[in-house]
């Protein structure tokens, strides 16, 4: 049991990215837009986010370099989601191709940009990462709370929030009542972006001391599925990320526990995957998701 | 989306045709790689010189001609091309098929399970191997036109996760094979190769291997079934209107289904390919190869034709062949990576056309209107 208890810190690290990320993806399905492109978002925001932190710190700069290069993975990420949003939203482009081109940029993306600033496949090295508080749990923890409150609270109790699902469900009704649909997408892709670019700073301040090919892993796509099977809700997609992050944790850690230890690792690895599929079946027929998702809001058609 | 006046500009004549769209994308692509390139300071030239020695085996710097070039171009272009069709099979039903990797993964596991446990017969082996990997590739994309069919499962989500699962899968089992150790098995045995004596002498030792025939075989095939066949006809009416096919006594669920695991056989073929084809002992992957992502791409860019795919294939193959080239002449191998990511996301922008051909014709038509 003590064991278990001393993982919560390790399970919070890993769990907490994947649900910033998960909450961003939902936020973005809601308002009619889907956005796969989220694996490639994290990978973007975590080179950022490790390139800013390792040459801010041979500033001397310190801690605060960390919350910059944060705000910086951020950013960028955010940045990167406006092709996606330029081709949803004004352009009706198909959302899949253009999620999947943004997957693809990215991967050459940052492994050129680390080409060129560092000469190598990598990002160089940093010395320090993120410090854990007198519990053992990163602050990307407490970001990933606020985060899941703040959205819970500005898409079920403020007006935007009602607008936002509104374009997700019925884009026409919502522009009929004089809701700015292209507005309000624009407003919820590029905070995918911005909270999967948050994300991949967190892990690869957290996880690792540099960003390589391998750092995101299928985490984005993990989050993705965090939001099916959570149900486009908060409270589910919390549950989501919270099941799928700890099967994670057990790939690391199952070797503690001599009863898992018979195992393949690879076998907490399959299981988020696993497990949303089984759930798409189960709940099949049930529709869930925002009905518009992923259809380009065309004004006067229907 | 044609403009009703019969005298067709030259510009909106090439933007209504597919074709020529491609070759414009693909050139937007090399133009803004081109222009990264140049901007960190390095020089184009360079770049373009690594592709010309992969397309052409000859060395521009030291006059020095190389076959072997040729031959790993096509041999690698070998998995896109048949990815490719993957993704262009699923999308001809109007499915989006991004479980090329995963199928390709399958494909590639079972083909090196049986390599290296199969009967060590000459000719039995390796085709045995290579059926395996086209059947399970078959029945990994048939589970996801079943999940869609029967249970309106989205095949973008199913396809992604079995990716994962497969990739994982097949560690779990590569690592149970003869000779496993993290990152490879045992030598395969000669009789499972696909290793081909004559390609081998007229490309210096490339890798080029039987599956290029297989490649080829697999062209004709895909044309077959898509222009020639009913089935591939209730496919396609399936693609453009679902509910009218179904209206029309195409049993659509079954279609489906059949065009998914088709399309996984494509990969599975692949990856068959790609694992007893240029490789010589098994691998226990530790990521994608990325063939099936990249085969989104080349059907893209193929608009779903066998020849274009066939074409795009080809070019995939190029640029993957030139990293190393690049790499040397101090390019990062990653822009064609980003050239790649470029031109996917130019054929989703690819929708602004119709929008400007739209608006083109209204406004043709509010002069028309107003002049009378």
């Amino acid at each position: 049991m003590n064991t278990l208890i001393g993982m919560i810190p390790s399970i919070l690290m890993i769990v907490s990215p994947i649900l910033i990320t998960a909450v961003g993806g939902m936020i973005c399905e809601k308002s009619g837009v889907v956005n796969i492109a989220l694996e490639g978002l994290m990978g973007v925001g975590a080179f950022a986010a490790a390139a800013t932190h390792v040459l801010l710190e041979a500033t001397g700069l310190g801690m605060p370099s960390i919350w910059i290069s944060l705000g910086i993975g951020a950013l960028i990420g955010a940045a990167f989601s406006a092709i996606h949003a330029l081709a949803s939203i004004n352009l009706n482009a198909d959302q899949t191709i253009s999620g999947t081109g943004i997957n693809l940029l990215a991967d050459g993306v940052t492994i050129f940009a680390a080409q060129i600033l560092f000469s190598a496949d990598r990002t160089r090295e940093f010395k320090m990462g993120m410090q854990t508080d007198s519990l053992g749990i990163y602050p990307t923890a407490y970001i990933a709370l606020v985060v899941v409150v703040a959205a819970w609270f500005i898409l079920y109790k403020l007006p935007f929030g009602m607008h936002l699902r509104a374009c997700g469900e019925h884009p026409h009704a919502a522009d009929s009542v004089g809701i700015n649909v292209k507005k309000i997408r624009y407003i919820a892709v590029l905070a995918s972006g911005l909270l999967a670019g948050l994300a991949g700073g967190c892990i690869v301040l957290t996880q690792t001391i540099q960003y390589t090919s391998n750092t995101i892993n299928g985490r984005g796509f993990i989050a993705l599925a965090a939001v099916s099977f959570g149900r486009w809700r908060p409270i589910g997609v919390t549950f989501a990320a919270f099941l799928f992050g700890t099967a994670q944790a057990f790939a690391i850690i199952a070797n503690n526990f001599p009863a898992l230890r018979v195992l393949p690792t690879e076998v907490f690895n399959i299981l988020p995957y696993v497990i949303t599929l089984i759930a798409l079946v189960v709940f099949s027929g049930k529709n869930y998701a925002p009905r518009a998702s992923g259809k380009p809001y065309i004004k006067g058609a229907s | 989306m044609k403009p009703a006046d019969t005298r067709e500009s030259f510009t909106s004549r090439m933007l209504s045709s597919d074709g020529a769209v491609s070759v414009l994308v693909v050139l937007l692509g090399f133009l803004v790689g081109t222009i990264l390139v140049a901007l960190v300071g390095k020089n184009p030239l360079n770049m373009y010189k690594a592709i010309f020695q992969s397309l052409s085996g000859y060395n521009i710097d030291n006059g020095k001609m190389n076959v072997r070039y040729i031959g790993e171009t096509l041999n690698y272009a070998v998995p896109f091309i048949l990815c490719g069709f993957s993704m262009a099979f699923a999308a001809r039903a109007g499915l989006f098929n991004i479980g090329g990797e995963g199928q390709y993964i399958m494909g590639l596991t079972v083909a090196q399970v049986i390599g290296l446990l199969g009967p060590n017969v000459p000719g039995l082996h390796w085709a045995l191997a290579i059926i395996g990997a086209m059947l399970i590739g078959a029945a990994w994309g048939g589970i996801v036109g079943i999940l869609k069919a029967k249970y309106e499962v989205s095949e973008v989500v199913s396809t992604i996760m079995l990716n994962y699962v497969a990739l994982y899968l097949s560690r779990i089992i590569c690592l149970q094979l003869p000779g496993a150790s993290t990152y490879k098995t045992a030598n395969f045995p000669e009789t499972a190769l696909l290793s081909n004596g004559f390609f081998q002498a007229i490309t210096n030792n490339s890798m080029l291997n039987n599956g290029f025939f297989l490649m080829g075989l697999a062209v004709v095939v895909y044309w077959f079934i898509m222009e020639k066949t009913n089935l591939g006809f209730g496919l396609r009416a399936t693609g453009f209107n679902r509910e009218a096919a179904r209206c029309s006594g195409i049993p659509v669920v079954r279609s489906i289904a059949i065009s998914m695991a088709i399309a996984g056989a494509f990969a599975g073929l692949a990856g068959g390919i790609v694992a007893l084809g240029s490789f010589r002992y098994g691998r226990v992957l530790s990521g994608m190869d990325n063939y099936g992502f990249n085969g989104i791409a080349v059907a893209l860019v193929g608009n779903n034709t066998a020849i274009g795919t066939m074409l795009a294939g080809f070019l995939f193959g190029m640029l993957k062949n030139a990293q190393a080239l690049m790499q040397g002449k101090q390019i990062p191998k990653e822009i064609t990576f980003i050239i790649q990511g470029l031109i996917v996301v130019f054929i989703a922008l690819r929708s602004a056309i119709a929008l400007y051909l739209a608006w083109r014709s209204k406004r043709q038509l509010q002069k028309e209107v107003l002049a009378k």
